[in-house]
């Protein structure tokens, strides 16, 4: 068991809380800092991609894990800020600059969805971003002077000042540069007034406003930053594949990035980098198991869609704190051995809160 | 001639997204969550006819009924299973519970070797047939699926206002604790609504399947239910219907008189214009949480 005595109001804030954070995120730090040296080039592109991944799961985990607003078109966000990068790319702007401008166009496109929030709960926020993430792909797929249509888009390696990166490692450190910044960026935010407001909206509108919480500025603010963070992954998705079309931005796309955030562990900011590892290497540890199922279940092109559908429904009955809240029971069963108790992390009963008047 | 027409296959359609939204909103009324996988439950519906019909052989008239009566105990089975546990957390669980049932049920019936990917045509006696009526030109196919939302939709009415299921089924939805003091088996009848809701689903994909083909991904028109619901008011179950025509009716109309590309969009721009104008829908009631 460890003890934190508390000593001054500044341990409240502290990242790392104890000796022991400091010390492993210092070894998860130099792991990454050193993968290209430590994997092959065929891992070292996955590392990337949940890099890519995490970066879009962080914007959604604020949005839905700590505002509660859910959003059933994220990967619209995601191509408004792949499409904004390739296209400001291919112009021949610097890559800090597109990427900026990638993130400041989804987070407009943010605040206009954001509008209806303010007035939408539960269901019809769903359906309303489920239509803008509909209206978004067919404006990418019509729209074929700027975004070449169906056919999709070629996208250039990135260009940082002169400095090309068209090489895998040099991409991998701009991504784990990125992610890294973005993941500080929203452990700051959420422990500053604006990030527990947005948990107090998540737990109570109500009570939220009566506190004095401005409902519509914070869900608003929330829609924005999101949506950048999606525009950001989007620009880096864009140069990771280096070739989008619009049905890399679909519905599918969008359910998979609400998985990833559900099966990591709702409201943990570890849960989105979780579900970007499961959302990545699911289809690798599917690939490599089905050799050795019976052909008529390991090559049925079903496979892929049942197991996920499989381990989303066990997390959603089994485990509703999503990966990170399985790490958390083993970790406090590893801190507390022998003397764990089952009833622990027990779900309390509760009873359907009705949202009706009546 | 040629709008009345387009409003005739409007109706057509928009009867099919009526029929799936009619399912969305008996289980939104009956327990306050939404279901993802009413598509999915349409396509097994028409599966299961398909299978009825070309495996074991029955004619038509046994097995669309047999296919109705297993989704309405597949749709019981999987409240009972599934949905019942973790009945009391919040709705998104409910959500992404049913995202993930859907993707199991699109996933089985893909593995099925040799059918799965395949689409197949629903052998129903009135294929490719064509009355004409004046200067009109009326698809048999389209008329069947109206006259069947019509009769639906006077058997529910009846089924809501006259029964006593029914009347149990209303009142549990508008307030389910009220509804338990009084004696109402709460519990049972969400599992009967569920059974109802993939019952409905399960015509809808019989109506549908002659139209379009049958197929594993068909269940994505379940998608274009949801504006329907939305429109018509999430909580109303005329509302659904009329919901479905509107869309199915300014769908049609835009694939004929708007540019490209506005054909698939029409339902999702007007279910937008719908909540920035009227967020509780057509008939919904207003909803304002008490503290």
């Amino acid at each position: 068991m460890r003890f934190i005595f508390k000593t001054s109001y500044a341990q409240d804030i502290q990242l790392a809380k104890h000796g022991g954070h400091v010390f492993w995120y210092s070894v998860l730090g130099l792991v990454l800092l050193g993968a290209p040296w430590l994997f092959a080039e065929y891992w070292l592109a996955q590392l990337t991609f949940v890099l890519i991944y995490a970066v879009v799961g962080l914007g959604l985990m604020l949005l839905a894990g700590f505002t509660g607003q859910f959003s059933l078109g994220h990967a619209a966000f995601l191509g408004v800020g792949a499409y904004t990068q390739a296209v400001m790319t291919n112009a021949g702007l610097p890559f800090p600059l597109a990427l900026l401008c990638a993130a400041g166009l989804s987070a407009a496109v943010g605040i206009v969805v954001g509008l209806p929030a303010l007035r939408l709960k539960g269901i019809y926020l769903g359906m309303a971003t489920l239509s803008f993430g509909f209206i978004v792909e067919e404006v990418l797929a019509r729209w074929e002077k700027v975004t070449g249509g169906n056919a999709g888009i070629h996208v250039k390696a990135p260009d940082l000042f002169g400095w090309k990166v068209d090489s895998g490692e040099g991409f991998y450190f701009l991504c784990l540069g990125i992610a890294v910044a973005s993941t500080l960026a929203i452990l700051n935010l959420l422990r500053s007034s604006t990030g527990r407001a947005f948990v107090a909206i998540r737990d109570s509108e109500i009570s939220a406003q009566s506190m004095g919480i401005h409902l519509a500025r914070y869900k608003t603010l929330s829609f924005a930053l999101s949506a950048a963070l999606a525009g950001v992954g989007g620009a880096l998705y864009a140069h990771k594949l280096q070739f989008i079309s619009p049905d890399q931005f679909n519905i599918i796309q969008s359910i998979d990035l609400l998985l990833m955030v559900v099966i990591g562990g709702l409201g943990s900011v570890h849960g989105a980098f979780l579900g970007a590892i499961f959302l990545i290497t699911m289809p690798q540890a599917i690939a490599l198991i089905k050799d050795y199922l019976p052909a008529v279940i390991g090559q049925a092109p079903g496979l892929q869609a049942v197991v996920y559908g499989v381990v989303l429904v066990s997390f959603v009955l089994f485990e509703p704190l999503g990966l990170y809240g399985r790490w958390l029971k083993v970790r406090t069963w590893i801190q507390m051995f022998p003397f764990y108790r089952k009833g622990m992390f027990k779900r309390q009963k509760s009873f359907q809160k009705s949202d009706r008047l009546k | 001639m040629q709008f009345l027409q387009l409003v005739i296959s409007g109706i057509a359609q928009g009867c099919i997204y009526g029929l799936i939204a009619l399912g969305f909103v008996l289980i939104y009324k009956a327990t306050e969550t939404v279901s993802f996988a009413q598509g999915e439950l349409m396509m097994l519906g028409a599966f299961g006819a398909l299978a009825g019909m070309t495996m074991v052989g029955l004619p038509y008239w046994l097995a669309v009924p047999a296919a109705i009566a297993g989704m309405a105990v597949f749709g019981v089975l999987l409240e009972r299973v599934v949905i019942r546990p973790i009945l009391g957390q919040p709705a998104f669980s409910i959500v992404m519970l049913t995202i993930g049932i859907g993707y199991v049920a699109r996933g089985m019936i893909t593995m099925i070797p040799g059918i799965g990917t395949e689409t197949h045509t629903l052998p129903v006696p009135y294929k490719d047939q064509i009355w004409n009526v004046g200067p009109l030109v009326l698809n048999v196919e389209q008329m069947v699926v109206i006259a069947a939302t019509g009769v639906l939709c006077a058997g529910l009415f009846a089924m809501f206002r006259y029964s006593k299921l029914g009347i149990a089924m209303q009142a549990s939805s508008q307030n389910q604790l009220a509804a338990y003091y009084m004696g109402i088996p709460v519990k049972q009848l969400n599992g009967l609504v569920w059974g109802l809701a993939a019952a409905v689903a399960a015509v809808a994909g019989l109506l549908l399947a002659p139209i379009t083909f049958v197929h594993a991904n068909m269940g994505f028109i379940g998608l274009k239910a949801f504006p329907a619901a939305v429109v018509g008011g999430f909580g109303s179950l005329p509302g659904a219907i009329v919901g479905g025509l509107v869309i199915g009716i300014v769908e049609s109309l835009s694939g004929f008189y708007l540019p490209d590309g506005f054909k698939d969009t029409a339902a999702y721009v007007v279910v937008l214009v719908m909540l920035m104008v009227k967020p509780n829908g057509l008939f919904g009631e207003k909803l304002r949480k008490k503290v």
